[in-house]
């Protein structure tokens, strides 16, 4: 009997692992939260309207056998080769001999005055519920924060029909020109940013500039600039704010992997500290969709004992993940952006913890004892990059379960039979 | 082409496209809930981690973000 490869999110990263494995003749199941695959970067992919390189992906993947078990979200691994989820129907009962963790990466956010208005949302958040049909025409919205992604984020909206006010980039013209040349060594980066290019002729692109503040009633209305020393007053309907990316580690570290900083460690073949576990996209390192696709394919060809196959594709990788590091240091962010909450601005948003309420503990475990900050409904996921880059404390794994579930999710006894797998549309 | 839904938001009756989510109901105001301390609040993450876009669905709370819209769906501002 082939080895069952279970294989958690179904972005690129996911996608590429779960059509290998199956390819090199394992039983796949992917499995992803959202009702549809491609993650975030490739947001509600549907058969009908799927093009490109995400298509044929999309197409290959439906006809290689692998099972899909979509709006499914992992809640916890009891015990070795069994993962614990809630799907559309009940809880599901997901038996592996194989893992490969593909969870992606969310965003970062410091706060400041006025971050938690509606209306204030991150960039790639903005963008994804905008492709999951999130009115934004005639929208006025201001994108900010750093790195190419805002440029991304800019010409999809604007294509969406929002008005893009500017787009305001924290690091300095030195440093993105700089950045620019170092494309060069990457084509196909340089290519998007071109593409880019021509949809966002009269956008404003300001650098050394960065969100003070968003004020608004109860919505929000305005924000503040702080552009080249100046504060300069914007009226928005919405704010996009890409700060990066931190990779999803929760499911990695319920599972004993060992960490490198702040990703997933992986060997040459995407496996991890775990016997049997692999990680492969945004959890090893930030880098985009090509790190995430070329990683995806070896470790699903490991992950399904094709080593060979493993080893050919493993050489591209080295590339990939130099452009993620060159990425990362170009994008690095001003002191500044750590500076911006007053003493009453909202910490964690989960429950309204302010800073001048966080003052004076030992670490985040302290802080959390004392003011439930970290132990509402996000577990920690939003405050926690926030309050290291604020105070330097390490963020604390979520425990389990790893996501929110209503308490009829843990009254069933253990399911027997499982539903009909969920196919994508 | 696809077929429009009608669900109802706060007593409303909205239609939205088959296979949008349920942030496709906040036009303009994008307040989901309020906060411990009573703030209104909405989508920050727009990717199923920040919990605050959760929205009560037939008696149930659910994310926004992350939600298909359904025919029939009575839904409501926590």
């Amino acid at each position: 009997m082939a080895d069952r490869i279970l294989v958690i999110g179904g972005g690129p990263g996911g996608m590429a692992a779960a059509l290998a494995a199956a390819r090199a003749g394992a039983r796949v199941e992917l499995v992803d939260a959202l009702p549809t695959l491609g993650g975030q970067i490739w947001r509600g992919l549907r058969a009908e309207t799927a093009q490109g390189r995400e298509g044929r992906l999309l197409r290959d993947l439906t006809a290689s056998g692998a099972e899909f078990r979509l709006s499914t979200q992992i809640l916890s691994f009891t015990e070795p080769g069994r993962a614990v989820a809630q799907g559309p129907e009940g809880m599901l009962s997901l038996r592996y001999d194989r893992l490969v963790i593909a969870t992606g990466a969310r965003e970062r956010f410091l706060p400041f005055p006025g971050w938690t208005l509606p209306g204030v949302c991150g960039a790639g958040g903005l963008q994804g519920m905008a492709k999951s049909g999130m009115p934004v025409a005639g929208q006025r919205v201001l994108v900010a924060g750093t790195g190419p992604l805002l440029l991304a984020v800019a010409a999809h909206l604007r294509g969406a029909g929002a008005q893009v006010l500017g787009i305001a980039e924290q690091a300095s013209l030195p440093v993105l020109a700089g950045f620019g040349i170092g494309l060069t060594a990457y084509p196909r980066k340089l290519l998007q940013g071109l593409g880019y290019a021509s949809v966002l002729t009269r956008v404003p692109l300001w650098t050394s500039t960065w969100v003070e503040e968003a004020e608004g009633d109860d919505l929000l209305r305005r924000v503040a600039l702080r552009r080249r020393g100046r504060r300069v007053a914007l009226e928005v309907d919405l704010l996009a704010l890409g700060l990066g990316l931190v990779p999803n580690l929760e499911v990695a570290l319920a599972l004993g992997c060992a960490r490198q900083g702040g990703s997933v460690q992986v060997g040459a073949f995407q496996e991890t500290s775990v016997q049997g576990v692999f990680a492969c996209g945004e959890s090893t390192g930030v880098g985009g969709v090509e790190k995430a696709l070329a990683e995806g394919h070896v470790a699903g060809l490991a992950a399904a004992g094709d080593l060979q196959g493993a080893a050919i594709h493993a050489r591209q990788l080295l590339r990939q993940r130099a452009f993620a590091r060159q990425l990362e240091a170009s994008f690095a962010l001003r002191r500044e952006l750590s500076s911006l909450a007053g003493p009453g601005t909202v910490v964690c948003r989960c429950e309204d913890v302010r800073l001048e309420e966080l003052r004076g503990y030992r670490d985040g475990r302290d802080a959390r004892l004392h003011t439930r900050c970290g132990m509402g409904p996000c577990q920690g996921r939003i405050c926690g990059p926030a309050t290291e880059t604020l105070f330097g404390w390490e963020p604390n794994q979520p425990r389990q379960p790893l996501f929110p579930a209503p308490f009829r999710a843990f009254l069933t006894t253990d399911p027997g039979s499982r539903p009909d797998p969920q196919t994508s549309e | 082409m696809r077929r429009m839904l009608t669900l109802r938001f706060d007593g409303r009756s909205v239609q939205v496209p088959e296979g949008a989510h349920l942030v496709a109901l906040l036009d303009g105001d994008l307040t989901c809930h309020r906060s411990v301390r009573g703030e209104p609040r909405g989508p920050l993450c727009g990717m199923g981690v920040c919990q605050e876009c959760r929205l009560n669905v037939n008696g149930r709370l659910v994310l926004a973000c992350r939600t298909l819209a359904q025919e029939g769906m009575e839904v409501r501002r926590g």
